[in-house]
């Protein structure tokens, strides 16, 4: 049972940070609240198990493509419909879940929500300290750490990271030094979509993948990023695990728990809220004008 | 005698200088009559469902807009409210046996209950936190409904409510007629001083606190009267359709009723009503195409935001009147001149 807790939070966990950087990304740079962020979590797993059973491709090809193919849908999605009315905050929200709901029904309407699965990458399991553990989730874990790693040296050691850091700090000040914000925006984009696509190639094999699949993780990465601080990567990472690994100790652990996994998670997060509104790592921004 | 006549003509012109002059006035004016009279024309059943159901939420959109629109505080889980009274009052009338004239005010008083305790820990956290954090909660109360499924019915809910009244065309005027009661006092609302104070709090809370107001207290106000509102709406959608399941809850239903009121335009309350009164009738005659129907829906908004990004009708109102530089007061576009004090228009 401790082992399931520690397996399953841990894959949990990285899934929400995969997808919570993303988003937090996003919001930084652009001040983007994109509901739809998880949808493309959702197209690049569909695109794998297309790529995968219908046209059968090699699972590392399919992977590879489908991460291609859903930044290019990402980039076409924020040029046709976010970008010409960014100025309007609550159309850019509409607008994004308006864009999560077109994902969901295209889903369904070209699979028929029917629940499809992917066979794993890796069979077999190893013994780590006598407890057995599934190949696949070694590998799934492997590459989110790889993934969490690339994503912090980019930010933190290139240019281009520092570029998007300024955007996010100071757009107008960026602007003024420089930088092409409208560049770092996509940059930032790209950057979140293949996040959230790397994170729907690790989840491809482990979870049926049907049309709403979205609306879960999409809760929990609100809520991680929140209880992160928005805006802030390393409360992303860290509030991730928290809620993962209460997710995975509730629903294991507690009587009726698959029901009461969300609640409790969510419940943590309101909690450290009252106490520090800016979530864990945030900053207690001075009010923005 | 002549007193009378006096203040019949009184009335009368001020119908005329006040009402006639303005399109927008008429339109509302033709839009209440046209819900009246509507049962004359036509008494199809699932006609008068639609619009039954179509009046419940544009009460539930308005108190979405009065609370988000015009404080500001982002709400995504107005959900929350509307599921809250729903299950209250189907409880308690399935239960206790509570006839529904004292179950839905219940419910409403249980949803501003609600906005009273997530309101005052809420009221610390800013903007988007404030936005996320409100999505949790029917989320919460949706996983408490499903692991008592011995009080809540689980995942079928609650049924055998009694009904609203005893026919269609009763439940047709109950609810016409309260929509348009509550949206006039929602208006009212916003129009008075207190909405002045809502309005800045949106635009600057800073500069308002430092005015002297304390904004705490209107923003936890603004939470209750929400709350009440969707409350009501939310007692009399349990009634019509005599079963409250955790769909009330969900995050559809908080993101839908965004969805209503920023297509029909923010921090006015005749434009949630308006965008549910397009929205969601669409949204059945859209059935015809079972499969496709929220797919057009969905995209019809995206591209109706991409042309019209503060709302339907803001934008339409733009068209049709004009804002007097001078005095603030709206004209007919086709003015060359403001109507009251005369200065040049644009």
């Amino acid at each position: 049972m401790i082992q399931d807790i520690i397996i399953n939070g841990l894959i949990n966990g990285s899934i929400y940070a995969l997808l919570a950087i993303g988003f937090s990304l996003i919001f930084g740079v652009a001040r983007l609240v994109n509901i739809a962020h998880t949808a493309f979590y959702m197209a690049c797993a569909y695109l794998i198990h297309v790529g995968f059973s219908y046209w059968g491709l090699s699972m590392p090809l399919a992977i590879v493509l489908s991460i291609g193919l859903t930044t290019i849908i990402g980039l076409i999605c924020y040029r046709l419909f976010i970008k010409p009315i960014r100025e309007y905050e609550a159309a850019v929200l509409i607008a994004t879940i308006a864009l999560g709901m077109v994902f969901q029904e295209v889903m369904l309407i070209a699979f028929k929500g029917h629940m499809m699965g992917v066979p794993p990458v890796a069979t077999g399991f190893v013994i780590v300290g006598g407890v057995k553990v599934a190949n696949q989730h070694l590998l799934v874990l492997g590459v989110a750490v790889l993934t969490l790693l690339a994503t912090w040296f980019l930010l933190m050691k290139t240019r281009v990271g520092l570029a998007i850091r300024c955007t996010a700090q100071d757009s107008e000040i960026a602007n003024l030094m420089g930088m092409n914000v409208d560049r770092e925006i996509m940059i930032a984009v790209i950057v979140s979509v293949v996040l959230a696509g790397v994170a729907g190639a690790i989840v491809v094999p482990l979870r049926v993948i049907d049309p709403h699949m979205w609306l879960p993780p999409l809760i929990m990465m609100l809520a991680v990023v929140v209880l992160g601080g928005l805006g802030s990567v390393k409360g992303s990472f860290v509030a991730s695990y928290i809620l993962g690994f209460t997710e995975a100790a509730v629903a294991i652990g507690v009587p009726m728990g698959s029901f009461l996994k969300g609640s409790v998670a969510l419940s943590i997060m309101i909690i450290v809220l009252l106490i520090r509104p800016e979530g864990l790592f945030g900053i207690a921004f001075e009010e923005e004008r | 005698m002549g007193l009378i006549w006096f203040q019949i003509k009184r009335v009368f012109t001020l119908f005329r200088s006040e009402v006639l002059v303005l399109p927008s006035r008429v339109a509302v004016l033709i839009f209440v009559a046209a819900l009246v009279l509507l049962p004359l024309f036509s008494q199809d059943p699932y006609l008068l469902r639609i619009l039954i159901l179509t009046s419940v939420f544009a009460i539930f959109a308005a108190s979405w807009d009065l609370l988000s629109g015009f404080t500001g505080q982002m709400n995504f889980g107005h959900a929350l409210f509307f599921g809250v009274a729903a299950y209250t009052s189907g409880l308690i009338n399935v239960h206790f046996k509570i006839p529904h004239f004292f179950t839905i005010p219940i419910g409403a008083l249980a949803a501003v209950l609600t906005g009273l305790i997530i309101g005052i820990p809420c009221l610390r956290l800013r903007h988007t936190y404030l936005a996320l954090t409100t999505l949790a909660f029917p989320l919460i109360l949706m996983g408490v409904v499903f692991a008592i499924p011995d009080v809540t019915g689980g995942e079928l809910g609650v049924s055998g409510l009694d009904r609203l009244s005893g026919s269609r065309l009763r439940d047709y005027y109950i609810t016409t007629i309260l929509m348009l009661l509550l949206s006039f006092t929602m208006w009212k609302i916003t129009d008075s001083k207190t909405g002045i104070i809502l309005h800045a709090i949106r635009e600057d809370e800073l500069a308002c606190r430092t005015a002297g107001i304390n904004t705490t207290r209107y923003k936890l106000m603004a939470f209750c009267l929400s709350g009440f509102f969707a409350g009501i709406a939310g007692g009399l959608y349990a009634h019509i359709m005599r079963t409250v399941g955790p769909s009330t809850l969900e995050v559809s239903m908080s993101f839908q009723v965004i969805i209503w009121s920023i297509f029909g335009g923010v921090a006015s309350i005749y434009g949630p009503i308006a965008g549910v009164f397009i929205l969601f009738p669409l949204a059945e005659v859209l059935r015809v195409v079972p499969e496709w129907r929220m797919l057009i829906f969905a995209l019809l908004v995206l591209l109706t935001l991409l042309f019209m990004p503060e709302g339907i009708i803001p934008w339409i109102r733009d068209k049709i009147e004009k804002q007097c530089p001078r005095c603030k007061i709206r004209s007919v576009a086709i003015r060359k001149t403001c109507r009251v004090c005369t200065a040049d228009l644009d």
